[in-house]
């Protein structure tokens, strides 16, 4: 063996481990389900058949798919991980939402500057505030109402149902009822032009942001000790136990940080809307459910796919067929779990 | 004969027994015990939800699966009538008609959504509905040709229904007998039938099997039920009900809108419903839907007094106010997920034994 590899000269050596380690990584990636995005973008270029539009639509269900990522991702984790169904994910994402009013509304000078920096950091002040604030509300929830109810699917969708009933009710005591505005900060606003085509500057901070947060998620669940320990535990939550880990207090801080990016997403989205309503979380609800549906329950990268075709489809269709925009992403989640009836990556055997 | 009527299934507790003997004889008797529109309303709508929550119940309790479409269902048999009726004139084949394409719709619909989500994985299913009620939703606003868009859509009903009919020409003890009191009691009698019809239903063999499947589905499956087929009957059977509740509420309300029969709210006070007054039970459905109502229509003006009287106190005010009376039902609800499994009712019969 030795003896036939030194015949070799080096060169080949390093390029064959090379093809080796493409191969290897090319097998471990699951290749369709990436496919599908740019499918879709093909199918909508068509049916749409004017660039100008095509290329704005696109960017706004990339857009839109990146938030819906940001606030999918925290569900998918909970889930993959605690086997929790969290129906009170929207409650996470409308505090979210009204912590960054009340945050962009208490620092007006720099909100309202004409300066592209001032203007990022209110937005990261707001960001982060509505982060600590969903965090520690979802810390509370879990101890409150969760808590009592692991392993028990029905009741976890009662009591969560009812823990949402019950945030909205304490939102609409603290800010009121009403619906309130959430206007981005000044230079966020517009949209750049090229030609024919425009694109809305904060349709880009959103893919950045969209973006910034897959790649920590994936680099922590996959870089670190606490990644690797919830990696294990959504395959097998007895045997991490059983080596010595504390698994409640994983519980925890997985429920914190899915919330804190439910959070997130809350900001990301109220401001994508410009307004906010305490029952905003419930529509949302209704996305994400497709897309961590669509992206088999548990997966992160799943999710990324789902939400980015559950972005897409809305924006083509919400241009071509504005009446059954919903409709025809149900159609999609249909199609995609007749393909694949675990999701497009599925995971643990649950 | 009364056990024969009610399928066997008794209230098996005296307070309960004498709770339900109250609620149905104060709802036979309300257009004579309580004259004033408002109160017949609500006498009504008690009336209507506890079709339609004992139809959920039927899914939820005894089946164990958590659905989000009902209010579809309610939907689609509220716009049926609604439809028929202002497209063919205010006939009875009209009224026939809108009932029998609302229960064909509401049947196929549950069908395939029941046999694609719990074939693929019985989990799904409450995501999914909740994905096809929203969409169904926004459907039917946005189709304002047909539905009325935000609207809705006011109709009127064959003559004997109508308000302006008179059965007697003088009062029968001091109530004018009009259509709106004939509407009434076509709605009681058919409520009570519905109920009935339920009742018989959980208590049959079938029945038995629906709750087989929500104790433990391994073991049904490996006595040799096909639960997938078992579930997808629970889904139609509760649908159809639901369907007809529907049809109950256009008649009495002739105007329907998407936000007096499907919006997201009413599928949420189901929910509160069944899980306080009872799940499994279906006697739970006449307790809570009767406790739920008489505190949405009547709760608020006592909070406002309560509110009132407590001004000086700046929090507990707030959480007094009238506008807040979901919240407390809310934590009602959540209380007795954990404390009261079966509900009221649940603990009425526990603390016989």
């Amino acid at each position: 063996m030795r003896a036939t590899l030194n015949q070799k000269s080096t060169d080949e050596v390093t390029v064959n481990t090379l093809i080796g380690s493409i191969n290897r990584v090319l097998r471990k990636i699951d290749l369709p389900p990436l496919l599908l995005a740019p499918l879709l973008m093909l199918i909508g270029f068509v049916a749409i058949g004017s660039v100008s539009t095509w290329v704005t639509l696109t960017v706004a269900g990339l857009a839109m798919g990146m938030i819906i990522f940001i606030i999918a991702s925290g569900l998918t984790l909970i889930f993959g991980l605690m086997d929790v169904f969290n129906f009170a994910h929207g409650l996470f994402i409308a505090i979210g939402a009204f912590v960054a009013v009340t945050v962009l509304g208490a620092l007006p000078q720099w909100s309202q500057a004409h300066n592209l920096g001032l203007n990022l950091a209110a937005f990261g002040v707001a960001a982060l505030a509505a982060m600590l604030v969903a965090g520690a509300a979802g810390v509370v929830f879990e101890r409150l109402l969760i808590r009592g109810v692991y392993g028990q699917h029905l009741k976890q969708i009662l009591i969560t149902m009812g823990g949402m009933v019950v945030g909205q009710e304490l939102i609409k005591m603290l800010w009121g009822p009403q619906q309130m505005a959430l206007p981005l900060p000044t230079t966020l606003g517009g949209s750049y032009v090229w030609g024919d085509v425009a694109i809305e500057k904060y349709r880009l901070l959103a893919m950045a942001v969209g973006l910034i947060v897959f790649i920590c998620v994936i680099v922590v669940l996959n870089r670190t000790k606490v990644g690797l320990l919830i990696r294990a535990g959504v395959q097998n939550l007895d045997m991490v136990e059983s080596l010595g880990y504390r698994i409640r207090r994983l519980f925890i801080g997985v429920f914190a940080a899915g919330s804190a990016l439910a959070g997130l997403g809350g900001v990301m989205w109220g401001l994508y809307q410009q307004t906010v309503t305490p029952q905003m979380g419930t529509q949302v609800n209704v996305l994400i459910f497709m897309v961590i549906i669509m992206g088999g329950l548990g997966s992160i990268s799943g999710s990324f796919v789902g939400a980015i075709l559950i972005g897409l489809m809305a924006n083509y269709t919400g241009f071509l067929l504005p009446k059954v925009a919903l409709f025809s992403n149900i159609l999609l989640m249909m199609a995609i779990l007749l393909w694949r009836p675990q999701g497009l990556y599925p995971l643990a055997d649950r | 004969m009364i056990t024969r009527l009610l399928s066997g299934d008794l209230p098996r507790s005296r307070i309960l027994a004498a709770l339900l003997i109250m609620i149905v004889l104060t709802l036979a008797c309300a257009p004579f015990l309580f004259p004033g529109a408002k109160a017949l309303n609500v006498a009504a709508k008690i009336l209507i939800f506890i079709v339609l929550v004992a139809s959920y119940d039927l899914l939820l309790g005894f089946t164990g699966i958590v659905s989000f479409a009902h209010t579809m269902f309610f939907g689609i048999g509220a716009y049926g009538v609604a439809i028929a009726c202002s497209n063919l004139g205010p006939t009875w084949g009209a009224l026939l008609a809108g009932i029998g394409l609302a229960v064909l719709l509401s049947t196929v619909l549950s069908v395939v959504i029941a046999l694609f989500s719990l074939r693929v994985r019985a989990i799904f299913y409450s995501m999914i509905t909740l994905a096809v009620a929203f969409a169904f939703q926004t459907l039917a606003s946005q189709m304002s040709s047909l539905t009325g868009g935000e609207d809705g859509l006011n109709f009127s009903l064959p003559d004997v229904l109508s308000p302006s009919y008179q059965l007697f020409e003088r009062p029968l003890f001091g109530v004018a007998v009009d259509g709106k009191l004939i509407t009434y009691y076509l709605v009681f009698g058919v409520t009570v039938l519905l109920f009935l019809c339920m009742l018989r239903i959980v208590n049959s063999a079938f029945g038995r099997v629906l709750q087989a499947i929500r104790e433990n589905v391994f073991r049904a499956e490996a006595i040799g039920y096909n639960t997938v087929v078992f579930r997808t009957a629970a889904n139609l059977l509760s649908a159809i009900f639901a369907t007809l509740a529907g049809v109950l509420l256009a008649l009495w309300l002739r105007y329907n809108s998407a936000d007096t029969s499907l919006s997201f709210e009413i599928m949420i006070d189901i929910l509160l419903i069944v899980v306080i007054g009872g799940m499994g039970t279906l006697y739970g459905a006449i307790c809570g839907a009767t406790i739920f109502i008489l505190a949405q229509s009547y709760l608020e003006d006592l909070m406002a007094r309560g509110a009132n009287a407590t001004q000086d106190i700046p929090v507990l005010s707030t959480l007094l106010s009238p506008d807040r009376w979901l919240l407390w039902m809310g934590v009602l609800f959540v209380l007795s997920v954990y404390f009261l499994p079966a509900g009221i009712v649940g603990k009425l019969r526990m603390s016989k034994r």
